[in-house]
């Protein structure tokens, strides 16, 4: 999440669901958490009841918007503008939280002269590239403070860092999501101007940088009455400050966007300028998706990602240890002991085989040298680049979107591992899919080894999730799994096993990493289960004397410390299980610190040294919640204090400290190089260091804001099987957004399996206005079917008020389509697939797709079948003006399959 | 002769004091001998939900190792003990009757399933992971070195555990493979 | 004050003999458990807090394992019923809770034309499709908004913004109301139908011989046979978790307690305090359904806040015992009565099902 990592210095939420209940303004947009996250959403009722404004701002009319206050039907893929206008009411009114702001922020950092805005630049900042579509993040960097109080032990070597950092096959590879546990790295402290009055002051350029969001213009791009923006805008500055807390609450809904992590930014700007992170009943709470989506960042199974958010290392930038850390090395703030967390990472690794001879292993590491995100790797797939593929849980002909281009890329893969609990659609790809009935895909022509193999439950093995607030919670295992189902853990630990006997006794140094790893765990059962607490217990970390860590501040970098996951380092503190806590909420306080472990440290409101003055002393009786206590030298009270327990106040840090003793007294976000929470970015976020209203990808409005009409820097997958629908196409006219049901869940492979959900919901729809059934003549309970650049298809209608056109100032309406995504062709509950529908543009920052906006045409009656829904398809496409999208064998690039390559046959 | 009588409810409805027969006088063998099948469970595990990331606590009652019920951990501070739909349908997700519990194998150019052995399809995978780890071995890529594998890709889950990811991503990184995603980013 | 009378003129008085209608102070005394059974207890379903989740109904189902089912329990297959997330439809044999949704929308009495809906050929809301841009109007439509003001016209509690258009989407537990007087229980001839320790109503299975006498009795059309079983099934309240302390599943999940369960006593002091802030926050529409003792069924065990009439929610506004006027028939006829009674009788003895 780099929208929070750049602002704040962690990519998790900022504060936990229970403490919603202390919020007077709960604003929930880019989520539909009733329906999403009921339970969760208790804690809103309980905030209602207790007197706190609820506000849903959504395209839609939800069962969240059901018993809000207010529901705000903005036009969808406009955030950025409604928060923006927020932002420009704020501080054109005066109403930002002043010695929150001077005190916590970068308002005061001054910006380097280089420095242009979009405002002067139509849309775009400075450093633009428009051949590669990337920007040099130069001259959005800080005016350094002098002489330099803080800097780097390695000055020339952090500086050769910071440029190769600006290297477009480094740029590609998101190394902003590093700063999902420390901010983006930074040369050194600004110099500042507490009076924030000076033209390159952060808080000045912001000024000018909001200053064209009117609410006259919030109401043009949204397509909503100022005055009920006017509304949020009064709720939401009345219900902060001293005395006052709002929270805002987000999920996908602002993140599968191609400017997903600017909307979070924006978000980040205004709940920092209202004063209302770290504090109760305030901050940003993202809420995940599934149960461990949190943890699988924080030990992540991402290309770009080692465990702790350490970047994985780059051809191009990490040639060796050195090199690695040298742009964190001595630095302000927690990156500066990356070292320790890296080597101990190593040892946890390589154990004895991590020698400070050999660099600790470093060299035992792959290198990434850009983008292998996973759409990248359907690509290569396509193109009979990868052999083999496993799918872990994951069901990504349906639950991703341009299921066909999935489909594709399995259909050309040596051999394909499907580990699940039930036949899911892309295990049955070759003989049920879609592209079986077009005649796009046969069994006889797919070559794709296929091994299905079961899965446990959840119930069925033990070990821990990290849910939304960063909370892990131990699950203890009920029964054994059956006949041959098996965890991941097994599976994973097992074939490890295997391929070690397999190459035991290899002289090639290439084994080496695999021969040398430590691989040993306990095993229990009749099944050889490894240990899942083992594994935690190496995730926790372990001292020179071999016992367990109590947390990252122990780790060193000579090697003497091992440590998996150095943000989760304090999880087995004591050699206990502090995960498996579970004394009842009941009689605990209302942070309930002893049920699970939260990371870092067990802290579950974020920076919560922002909860107190500069002073340490709470900003209200109200809202107290960590403080100073100068009788005990220590931050005390409701929570674990999210800072040096016993640094002062008013600590200066001493010229030429380093790591966190850099960080000032009064400086909360301990994670970033300044102690401050970032405005301004001027590093972590590659489509710029303020965020601006770009329409979608996919829109059939044109920007009223700029003359850049989307995010240039959009990532693009092009190829015949990922056609996009032109921007303001007559041909794809109406706009489309998907979303969950709370009666099924993702993919539907955990939900339209099982009886009791499947007939709650039990086929596919999709959501129109009254006036779009009108226009096109669609009946409630029959079939429409659907068109893109994709493909087609077909779904149920359900006519509703709930989905509402908008008319914008220029007289122009725009028809908005609602599209669950839960459906394909298993199960019990059927339908087409609605991610068929999409294609694929990407977050520059995230490689997340914009699975929330797009185009399409809807008319009535069901699709096509077999090969004319091809030529039905690609009638459209030349409507449209785009190009042909057929393939040939497989999927594959058509001309070379004529001329006989790329066959498998 | 008594006992027959008092289990007769028509006797009990005339001679008790509940003369129109519609409560204590009309309790059948099976009422009287209810009991709810939390009660009657080996045990009862604390777990956590499986679905969406709020993190609820689940109790399940286990008997004769079945899973008798699964429903909310009211000792939880963040659930509270309360379970959406998903949650409340969660035992039907391990004693589903189309759940696939046995491996099954498509060979290539295949049209239907096969079964297969675990050992053998264990050593099988092994086999492949390193035919492909080789096919698609790079010492250097562009002059840098990179010393990876291109030939294997994983994409797992956000419902795998954090001990599952870590030796995923350990295991993977030892081999030299880099494609390796997550539900996460999606 | 007694919700028949304008129906039954015949019968407005209350007849202190009749044991089939009225308020029943101790409905578990009437049925015979003596003076130290426990409290009767309900459910208050308060719909302005539901957030239409239907954990309830899964929850119900899992722990009851009743079969997956259609909304009428005559398919085999499912389909969607196009009525807004309704796919259960009402209760039934396999349906022992159902989550109403109703949308709602109203008008907006806006002073001028309104910047708003297209495609809406009222007047006042806004011009068509079809119109082109009228710069004219349009300026004004930017100013003429909806205010907060006519926000809380509508409803605070669910109020909506939009244009020229609010919607309302109402959401609701519907659930057997375990009535003081229940129709079911007084016409069931077997006895399977029983009135508990708790107060509550409940079908025996091992008793009930599928004669279908209790469906038509229900004013509320909850009861219903099983096709392929013949016997009934309807709600039991968790009669086994009663038993052991624990609370029905469906209260149990609840994420926002819309459905609680307790004392009924003291849920329905809980009720009239939580209508009260309600009112006092301006929901006029706001009222209790179940709550009153005087009303048909002489109050029900399982009762409701609902923010419309009742009929909005598929609810029938004035439930009324089927068997009230039984008493009053006998008196009328008494030899005839007594002879219905004997044949009642012989069909009671003669229908228990062999074993």
């Amino acid at each position: 999440m780099p929208g929070l990592g750049a602002s704040f210095g962690r990519g998790g939420a900022t504060n936990f669901q229970e403490d919603l209940a202390n919020s007077d303004c709960i604003v929930i947009e880019g989520s539909n958490m009733a329906e999403c996250h009921p339970v969760g959403f208790q804690w809103v009722s309980e905030a209602k009841a207790r007197g706190a404004k609820v506000v849903h701002i959504d395209p839609r009319f939800t069962r969240t918007s059901a018993i809000a206050d207010l529901h705000v039907p903005l036009r969808i893929g406009t955030d950025i503008a409604f928060l923006g206008g927020l932002i420009r009411y704020v501080l054109d009114n005066e109403l930002y939280f002043k010695e929150y702001v001077v005190a916590y922020t970068n308002a005061a950092a001054l910006v380097g002269e280089a420095y242009v805005d979009s405002e002067d630049l139509d849309g775009l900042f400075s450093g633009f590239d428009p051949e590669k579509n990337q920007y040099d993040e130069s001259s959005w960097q800080y005016e350094p403070e002098e002489p330099p109080h803080s800097g780097s032990d390695d000055p020339a070597g952090a500086a050769e860092q910071d440029r190769r950092e600006q290297d477009p096959e480094v740029k590609k590879t998101d190394h902003a999501q590093a700063a999902g546990s420390g901010g983006p790295p930074i040369a050194a402290k600004p110099k500042r101007d507490e009076t924030l009055q000076h033209p390159r002051s952060v808080f000045q350029i912001l000024k000018r940088h909001f200053d064209r969001y009117t609410p006259e213009m919030v109401a043009e791009v949204c397509g909503i009455e100022p005055e009920v923006f006017l509304q949020v805008a009064r709720w939401v500055t009345e219900n902060s400050g001293r005395e006052r807390t709002t929270a805002w609450v987000y999920s996908v809904g602002w993140t599968q966007h191609s400017v997903g992590a600017q909307y979070i930014r924006t978000c980040s700007i205004l709940q920092t300028l209202l004063g209302n992170i770290g504090r109760p009943g305030g901050g940003i709470l993202a809420l995940r998706g599934h149960a461990s989506i949190q943890g699988s960042t924080d030990v992540p199974t991402l290309y770009n990602l080692l465990p702790g958010y350490l970047p994985m290392p780059h051809a191009l930038q990490h040639g060796d240890l050195d090199e690695y850390c040298a742009d964190a090395a001595g630095k302000a703030g927690f990156w500066g002991n990356k070292r320790a967390y890296m080597t101990s990472l190593l040892k946890a690794w390589w154990g004895d085989a991590a020698t400070p001879e050999n660099d600790f292993a470093f060299d035992y590491l792959p290198k990434i040298d850009g983008d292998h995100s996973s759409y990248r790797t359907i690509t290569d797939m396509i193109k009979g680049k990868v052999s083999g593929y496993f799918l872990v849980g994951e069901n990504p002909t349906v639950g991703h979107p341009n299921g066909r281009m999935n489909r594709f890329g399995l259909a050309n893969l040596d051999w394909l591992v499907v580990r699940d609990l039930q036949m899911i659609e892309s295990a049955t790809f070759w003989k049920e899919s879609p592209e079986i009935e077009t005649g796009e895909l046969a069994p006889e022509t797919i070559g794709t080894e296929v091994f299905f193999m079961p899965a446990a439950t959840h119930a069925e093995k033990e070990g821990t999730f990290t849910q939304t607030q960063r909370v892990l919670q131990w699950r203890h295992k009920a029964v054994e799994p059956p006949n041959d189902a098996k965890s991941d853990l097994w599976f994973y630990f097992h074939l490890g096993r295997i391929l070690r006997e397999r190459l035991a006794g290899s002289t090639d140094p290439r084994d080496r990493p695999l021969l040398d790893l430590t691989w040993d765990y306990p095993l229990h059962g009749h099944d050889q289960e490894p240990s899942a607490e083992a594994i935690l217990r190496e995730i926790n970390g372990t001292g020179p004397d071999g016992r367990a860590v109590s947390g990252y501040l122990e780790l060193k970098d000579d090697g003497s410390t091992s440590c998996g996951c150095w943000i989760y380092s304090g999880v087995y503190a004591d050699e206990v299980n502090q995960a498996a806590r579970r004394k009842p909420g009941r009689e605990q306080g209302p942070v309930a610190s002893e049920w699970g472990w939260a990371w870092p440290y067990n802290r579950r409101i974020l920076y919560n040294r922002a909860s107190a003055d500069p002073d340490g002393k709470p900003w209200s009786e109200r809202k107290k919640y960590v403080y100073w206590d100068e009788e005990a030298g220590r931050w005390t009270g409701l929570d674990n204090p999210d800072f040096e327990a016993t640094k002062r106040p008013d600590y200066v840090p001493p010229d030429g400290a380093r790591a966190q003793d850099a960080i000032g007294g009064a400086d909360p976000f301990v994670m970033q190089g300044d102690g401050k929470a970032w405005l301004f970015a001027p590093a972590g976020v590659v489509d710029g260091p303020l965020p601006t209203h770009y329409e979608p990808a996919e829109s059939v409005v044109q920007n009223a804001l700029y003359k850049q009409q989307a995010n240039p820097t959009v990532e693009r997958i092009p190829g015949p099987w990922n056609r996009e629908n032109p921007p303001l196409s007559d041909v794809f006219p109406f706009q489309v957004t998907t979303y969950r049901l709370t009666e099924h869940h993702t993919a539907g492979g955990m939900s339209r399996t099982l009886p009791y959900l499947s007939e709650l919901q039990p086929e596919f729809f999709v959501e129109v206005s009254p006036e779009l059934a009108e226009l096109r003549g669609l009946t409630n309970g029959e079939y429409a079917t659907l068109v893109s650049a994709r493909t087609a298809i077909e779904a149920k209608v359900l006519v509703t008020e709930r989905i509402r056109p908008i008319r914008l100032r220029d007289g122009q309406v725009v028809h908005q389509i609602g599209m669950p995504y839960h459906w394909s062709y298993s199960g019990i509950s059927t339908g087409d697939s609605a991610n068929d529908l999409l294609g694929i543009v990407l977050d520059p920052n995230t490689h997340i797709q914009e699975d929330k906006v797009s185009t399409a045409d809807i008319r009535p009656g069901r699709r096509p079948r077999g090969p004319e829904l091809i030529d039905f398809v690609e009638g459209y496409r030349q409507r449209a003006g785009v190009a042909s999208g057929r393939v040939g064998v497989n999927g594959r690039d058509p001309v070379a399959a004529e001329a006989g390559e790329g066959s498998t046959l | 002769m008594k006992t027959w009588l008092d289990a007769w409810p028509v006797f009990r409805q005339l001679t008790g004091p509940d003369p129109l027969g519609r409560g204590a006088a009309a309790r059948s063998k099976a009422t009287e001998n209810v009991v709810s099948r939390t009660a009657t469970a080996d045990r009862v595990v604390q777990s956590v939900c499986p679905y969406c990331a709020v993190g609820c606590g689940q109790r399940i009652y286990v008997k004769d190792e079945q899973i008798v019920q699964i429903e909310g951990d009211p000792d939880s501070p963040i659930s509270r003990g309360r379970l959406c739909p998903k949650g409340s349908a969660s035992k039907q997700l391990v004693t589903s009757p189309t759940r696939v519990t046995t491996v099954k194998y498509r060979r290539p150019f295949g049209t239907e399933w096969e079964d297969l052995d675990l050992d053998t399809a264990m050593d099988m995978i092994a086999d492949r992971v390193l035919q492909a780890r080789r096919k698609g071995w790079q010492d250097e890529n562009d002059g840098k070195r990179v010393n990876r594998t291109m030939g294997i890709a994983s994409l797992g889950g956000a419902t795998l555990d954090n001990e599952e990811n870590y030796l995923m991503k350990k295991l993977y990184s030892a081999l030299g493979a880099i494609q390796i995603e997550n539900q996460a980013r999606i | 004050m007694t919700s028949i009378s304008s129906a039954s003129p015949a019968f407005t008085g209350r007849d202190p003999d009749n044991r089939l209608f009225g308020p029943l102070p101790d409905v578990q005394g009437e049925a015979g458990y003596d003076g130290d059974h426990p409290a009767r207890v309900g459910f208050f379903t308060d719909t302005s807090v539901c957030i239409g989740c239907k954990a309830c109904e899964v929850a119900c189902k899992e722990w009851n394992t009743l079969p997956m089912d259609d909304s009428h329990g005559v398919r085999d297959v499912i389909g969607l019923s196009g009525m807004s997330y309704d796919n259960t439809g009402q209760l039934g044999a396999n349906s022992w809770r159902h989550v109403a949704f109703v949308e709602q929308t109203r008008t907006v009495d806006l002073p001028m034309p309104t910047f708003g809906r297209p495609g809406d050929d009222r007047q006042d809301s806004g011009r068509s499709v079809t119109d082109g841009p009228n710069d004219e109007s349009l300026a004004t439509a930017q100013q003429s908004v909806l205010n907060a003001e006519a926000l809380s016209e509508f409803d605070p509690q669910t109020g909506q913004s939009g244009t020229d258009k609010q919607i309302r989407w109402l959401m609701s537990s519907d659930v057997c109301k375990h009535c003081t007087h229940a129709g079911c229980l007084d016409v069931c001839p077997t006895g399977a139908l029983f009135r508990t320790e708790f107060g509550t109503v409940v079908v025996q299975g091992d008793i009930c011989n599928g004669c279908g006498y209790c469906v038509p009795s229900c004013p509320y059309g909850v009861i219903e046979q099983r096709k392929d079983d013949g016997r009934v099934f309807k709600c039991t309240m968790c009669y086994d978790r009663l038993t052991d302390g624990l609370q029905p599943a469906c209260a149990t999940a609840c994420p926002t307690q819309s459905i609680q369960f307790g004392n009924l006593d003291e849920l329905q002091a809980r009720a009239d305090a939580r209508l009260a802030t309600l009112k006092a926050q301006g929901v006029e529409t706001a009222r209790l359904y179940g709550r009153d003792e005087d009303d048909g069924v002489g109050g029900a065990g399982a009762f409701f806040l609902l923010l419309d009439e009742p009929e909005v929610y598929g609810l029938p506004p004035d439930p009324v015992v089927t068997t009230r006027d039984l008493p009053a028939m006998w008196k009328a006829a008494g030899a005839a009565a007594a002879m219905i009674v004997g044949v009642a009788m012989s069909a009671v003895l003669g229908s228990r099902r062999p074993r």
